[in-house]
Order: structure tokens, then sequence, then C-alpha cells
């Protein structure tokens, strides 16, 4: 597949490893925001190729892993107690809510349907007039421009029955949480690339400058992602604290102007609660209150009931790159994916899922 | 979740700027797309599609230069690179 094969080229991997090595003399802790980074990075084995002083910690860039229990319970309660058609992305239907998941509401009788975009959801909602459909629009940036497409679609076709439950997140404020936390080790970022490629790069120089953290914008190939750990290494080796673009063939640094229009005309920014790390101002998009026909908190009048913390489960620490899984008393025991006691275990990009799944045979080691 | 997939777009569909919408091929497999993001796509360039909707243009002279400067940082550190490596399939 083209711009793929290439980007998983064996030799210039270990090339580019080799260019990390030869450049590295001190000991560097670098954060990737990025699910699928941190999927990549564990599937391809990118880590065990670096230097021993380069240590490669997993964000939170997993929009699934960071939606709070009680968001679930609100989507449970739209499927069994609402009687709505409630689509959503596959990997939301297993996370743990405070009491069920959405996989357990369907077999409860609940319409709970998986779809591939939100724009099928639109689709479902024109095909069912006579009922609710309510699609659960998670994600990060990257994913906003579609959710706010599906209301626009919906707006433009005068698609009634059809509003958004949102839970939706931002990455810099999370990146300022993260730096400013009294525990943190993260020295530099390897930034979400797709997350760039609608919003650009120009909220990143203040984050940069003001916390003195080298931030580079990656893709999520294995060629990708090497190329921005050695960009983030020389920076930190060379004592430099900037924005650079590894992406450049999918982000300008404006971003897409286009999709941030859309974003804009359906969501404005608002305080977010996430998922193991607790409540960040101004980290979320909300449906602006003159589409509040399409939103689902509102038109449903949803009630929100702060849940408590996840029992065993370590996940907030190991987003914020304080902890590995492997650190976790339940990881791969009492939390696996079939029985999961959190989201990180759920997703396919949660940490905790992808060393389940290619690192649960190793030894652990310090 | 970020997930976003290459794919070459065959046949554009559709002209109103919130229905936009593009035939895309990810290796054979065809899905229809939405342009509302990527107005400026036309038949043969690859889009990075993510849940459905394009959300950029992949540009080939970037593509390029990335491993032109990957070849340059081999060079730099005394690894060979060939021109074998700077593949494009």
């Amino acid at each position: 597949m083209k711009y793929v094969d290439e980007y998983r080229d064996a030799a210039l991997v270990h090339r580019l490893a080799a260019a990390i090595a030869g450049i590295t003399t001190k000991s560097w802790t670098i954060m990737e925001i990025c699910g699928g980074q941190t999927h990549a990075i564990v599937k391809f084995g990118l880590d065990e190729l670096l230097p021993k002083g380069i240590t490669l910690v997993h964000g939170p860039g997993c929009p699934v892993c960071v939606t709070p229990a009680e968001i679930i319970d609100q989507a449970v309660e739209l499927a069994l107690a609402r009687k709505v058609i409630l689509c959503s992305f596959g990997d939301m239907l297993r996370v743990p809510g405070s009491g069920i998941d959405l996989l357990t509401a369907k077999a409860r009788g609940g319409d709970v349907r998986m779809v591939y975009s939100p724009l099928d959801a639109v689709t479902v909602a024109k095909e069912n007039p006579t009922r609710e459909v309510v699609f659960f629009a998670v994600g990060f940036e990257t994913t906003a421009p579609a959710n706010a497409m599906s209301v626009q679609r919906a707006q433009r076709e005068g698609v009634a029955n059809y509003s958004i439950l949102t839970s939706h997140v931002l990455v810099p404020p999370a990146m300022r949480a993260l730096l400013a936390a009294p525990d943190n080790q993260v020295q530099g970022f390897l930034a979400a690339g797709h997350v760039c490629t609608i919003m650009g790069t120009v909220e990143y120089a203040p984050i940069a400058r003001e916390f003195g953290a080298p931030i580079v914008v990656t893709g999520f190939e294995p060629v990708d992602i090497l190329e921005g750990v050695f960009r983030c290494v020389k920076q930190l080796e060379e004592g430099r604290a900037e924005v650079e673009n590894a992406y450049a063939r999918a982000v300008r640094p404006e971003g897409n102007i286009h999709a941030q229009r859309i974003v804009e005309a359906v969501f404005e920014v608002a305080d977010r609660k996430w998922r193991g790390i607790g409540m960040i101002p101004q980290s979320g998009f909300e449906v602006r209150p003159e589409l509040a026909a399409f939103d689902a908190t509102k038109r449903f009048q949803l009630s929100c009931m702060e849940s408590v913390g996840d029992g065993l489960c370590i996940s907030g620490e190991i987003m914020r790159g304080v902890k590995k899984p492997r650190d976790c008393p339940a990881f791969g025991t009492a939390c696996t994916p079939d029985h999961p006691k959190g989201a990180p275990m759920v997703s396919n990009e949660g940490a905790c899922a992808a060393y389940f799944r290619y690192r649960s045979r190793e030894t652990s080691v310090a | 979740m970020c997930l976003a997939v290459p794919g070459k777009v065959i046949q554009i569909v559709g002209d109103d700027p919130v229905l936009r919408s593009a035939r895309v091929s990810f290796a054979g497999v065809v899905k229809l797309i939405s342009l509302a993001c990527v107005p400026e796509a036309g038949v043969g360039d690859y889009v990075l599609v993510h849940v459905g909707m394009a959300i950029s243009k992949v540009d080939q002279q970037e593509a390029e230069e990335t491993f032109k400067y990957l070849k340059q940082l081999g060079e730099l550190d005394g690894i060979e690179l060939s021109d074998g490596d700077n593949t494009s399939s």
C-alpha cells in the first residue's frame, strides 16, 4: 500500500535506530501522545531497538480510555431506559462504565449498533425515522470534524431524530497538565500526527517554550516514529526545545482550515473530565448551545452521576507516564482483554491491551 | 482511534460542499468517503481517511523530502542508505 509499505522498511528502521544510538549520550524520557503510536511502538518492538537511555512512555492518547465512566453510564441509559438506537465505534462497546458496558446493554435488549463512521449513524437515523438515534461521539481533534459533519448533515437533510452524546478531548491542554504535574518525568513529546493534521502546530510552540520540552509532530509507521524519536533526542541532546514537524506529508503548520471551520460551527471548547486523570480546564468540546437539539445530553436531559474510581486499575498513572502496564498488580491476572478492569485494557490503542497482546509472555524487567 | 489510512481517489461524487464525497480505493477496497474537509482533492490524489472522512491530501513532494532527509541522516552518521530504500510502491 502506497505511503504505508515504504515506512515499514526494516533496513531503514534499523539504520534510524543506529542513528539514534549514535547521538544519545544521556538518559531521556519521551512520551508519545497518540494511542495509535503506542500500538505501533509495542507491535513493532520499536522501543526495544532504542539505546538503553531512551525510555518511551505512553500518554493519554486513547479517547476510549479517557472517556469517563459516567458518560458510558449515560450511553447505557440511552440504550436501555430511553430505548434509542445507540450507535458507537466498536472499541467503545466493551469499556466498563460504573455498572455495565454497552455490549452487556445490547445483550439485555438494548439496540446498540457498531458503525464505522458517524456519517453511517446519520444514515441509520434516516432509515429509522420513528426511532431516536444517538451517536456516541468520542474522540480527539482528529475525530471532531467527522462528528461535527454528522450534525451538519443531519441538519442539512432535516434528520430530526439524530443527536450525539459527546466525550471530546483536546491534546494540548492535557500536555500542559502532564508537564505541570509535580511527578512529571516526560522531557520531550512525539505529538499526535493526525491531531495536528486537523489543528496544525501553532498551539505547541508556547508549550515547548514554557516547559522547555521539545515537541516533534510524528506519524504512525515505524520509520515515522523513529524519525520523531531521532529529532526529539537530537533537540534534547543539543538543549533545544522547539516544535518540529516530522510528518510533513500529512501536516501543514496551519492545519486543515476546512476541518476547523466545520468543528467550530458545531462545537465549543469546554472543561472536560478525563478518566484516570481528572478534570482538565478547557480540554474538550461540547455541542454549541444553539445546536442543543443535536446534543443528546440536553435532548434527553441526562443526569450525570459522578462515578467512583476504578478500583485496582492504575490507568491514570500509566497515562501520565509515571508507570508502565506491568507495574499494575492486576495486569494479565485480574485484568485481561476478556475481563478488563479499566479502559486501557479494552481498546486496541490502550497501552495495557498492547502490552498484553504483544508482550504478555515476557518476564517483567526493571 | 486517530488511525487514518491513505487511499486513492477514484471518483468524485456530488458538488454540494457538505455532501461532497469520493469513492476511495484502499489497496482495492473501495469506500464512499466525505471530501468536505479536503475539497481540493481530485481523481488520482491520495487522501488520508479517518472514520469516513478525508482529513488531508497526502503531499507527495513532502513525502519525497522525508526520504531525502533520511538519506542525508544516514550519510551524516556514516550509515549507508542506498536509493533502493527510497521506495515508492
